[in-house]
């Protein structure tokens, strides 16, 4: 485990959940979600998880991303909050 | 009101930082997690069911009655979007235009007129119909069978590599939502169709369920695969590692009809008509 990457990675993950909460665009909320489940799957693997890590990249970051698209496209892309 | 939000949420946040400092290093061997049961099956998981991944033979052999409940959860969420979004079906009225595969030309029959020309080289559309981006349909539909022969490698190689039902499942779903968003969704439903996907989440669920019955059948536990040696050639120990590949199928397919039939309902809002 390189503590660098470790730590690149993490500060990635936070920055990635805050900005899917605070971005108006809910497309753009859904995309960033998508980069939050990558990159906690890059977190998995470097922790060895590598099952996990699997599952996560295949219904995280691939599938889930196209159900909120999906969602997105048939209600408002814009927040009221 | 925003304020005090933000702070319960830093002091709670802090609180559990502060926690976290108690916690054994990472990979401790003495920590409680890895001294009762981690290491008698990561010992005995070759010996016992033959499989090489500790993390498939905990899943689907040691802790099999989690994993088969996991499933139905997965099916569960199935039918909850199909009862929420599913509208009844209207009946289509009969196709009114028909366009020329190669040159893209579009003809409308008029009201009481019949189509005479070849029907292979013409397709029905209609006003929502939209053509597709050549290089994406080209590109797609060469990419989409490796992603399922990567999808049926990852279920039967599960035992040997990471991977298993669920990741398999999920990538074969993939590749049928790809061919729905690079194409259109009808084409998709040419491929795969709403009973088709409907059928194969139960079914799946049942061929997992449908494995421990017959391990109680054959005077065993439930989910206790040994007793899979009275019809699998290899022994008590190989069938157990059958017994977990016939559940990874089970699994697979769920997962599989799942994803598909969820992306349905979501993306045509339960009209089946047209989508992403």
């Amino acid at each position: 485990m390189i503590w660098q990457l470790d730590l690149l990675i993490l500060t990635l993950v936070v920055l990635c959940g805050i900005g899917a909460l605070m971005i108006r665009d809910l497309l753009g909320a859904a995309i960033l979600f998508g980069a939050y489940s990558f990159m906690m799957c890059l977190l998995w693997a470097i922790m060895g998880a590598v099952d996990v890590a699997f599952t996560e990249a295949s219904v995280g970051a691939g599938v889930s991303t196209v159900f909120f698209i999906a969602a997105v496209y048939h209600t408002t892309r814009r927040t009221k909050d | 009101m925003k304020a005090l939000g933000l702070i319960i949420v830093a002091l709670v946040g802090a609180i559990l930082v502060y926690a976290t400092i108690d916690f054994p290093p990472f990979g401790d061997p003495e920590s409680p997690a890895s001294l009762h049961v981690s290491p008698r099956y990561l010992e005995k998981t070759l010996e016992e069911t033959a499989v090489p991944n500790a993390v498939t033979s905990v899943l689907a052999d040691y802790r099999s009655f989690d994993t088969m409940f996991e499933t139905t959860v997965i099916f569960c969420a199935g039918v909850a979007c199909f009862l929420l979004l599913r509208v009844p079906r209207r009946r289509p009225p009969a196709p009114r235009q028909f366009r020329h595969r190669l040159t893209g030309l579009t003809f409308r029959i008029k009201d009481g007129g019949e189509f005479v020309l070849p029907v292979r080289e013409f397709e029905p559309v209609d006003s929502i119909w939209t053509p597709y981006d050549l290089i994406i349909e080209t590109i797609c539909r060469y990419l989409i069978p490796f992603i399922q022969i990567f999808g049926l490698y990852v279920i039967a190689h599960g035992h040997y590599s990471p991977g298993g039902g669920f990741q398999g499942g999920v990538i074969l779903g993939a590749s049928i939502i790809l061919l729905s968003v690079s194409h259109n969704l009808r084409t998709a439903l040419k491929r795969m169709g709403e009973k088709t996907s409907a059928l194969f989440s139960p079914l799946g669920v049942l061929i997992y369920t449908g494995t421990g019955v017959l391990c109680l059948v054959l005077g065993y536990n439930f989910l206790d695969y040994q007793a899979l040696a009275a019809l699998l050639p290899g022994g008590p120990i190989m069938a157990r590692s059958h017994g977990i590949f016939l559940v990874e199928v089970g699994v697979g397919m769920a997962v599989m009809g799942t994803m598909v039939w969820i992306f349905k309902n979501l993306a045509s809002r339960g009209r089946y008509d047209e989508g992403l």
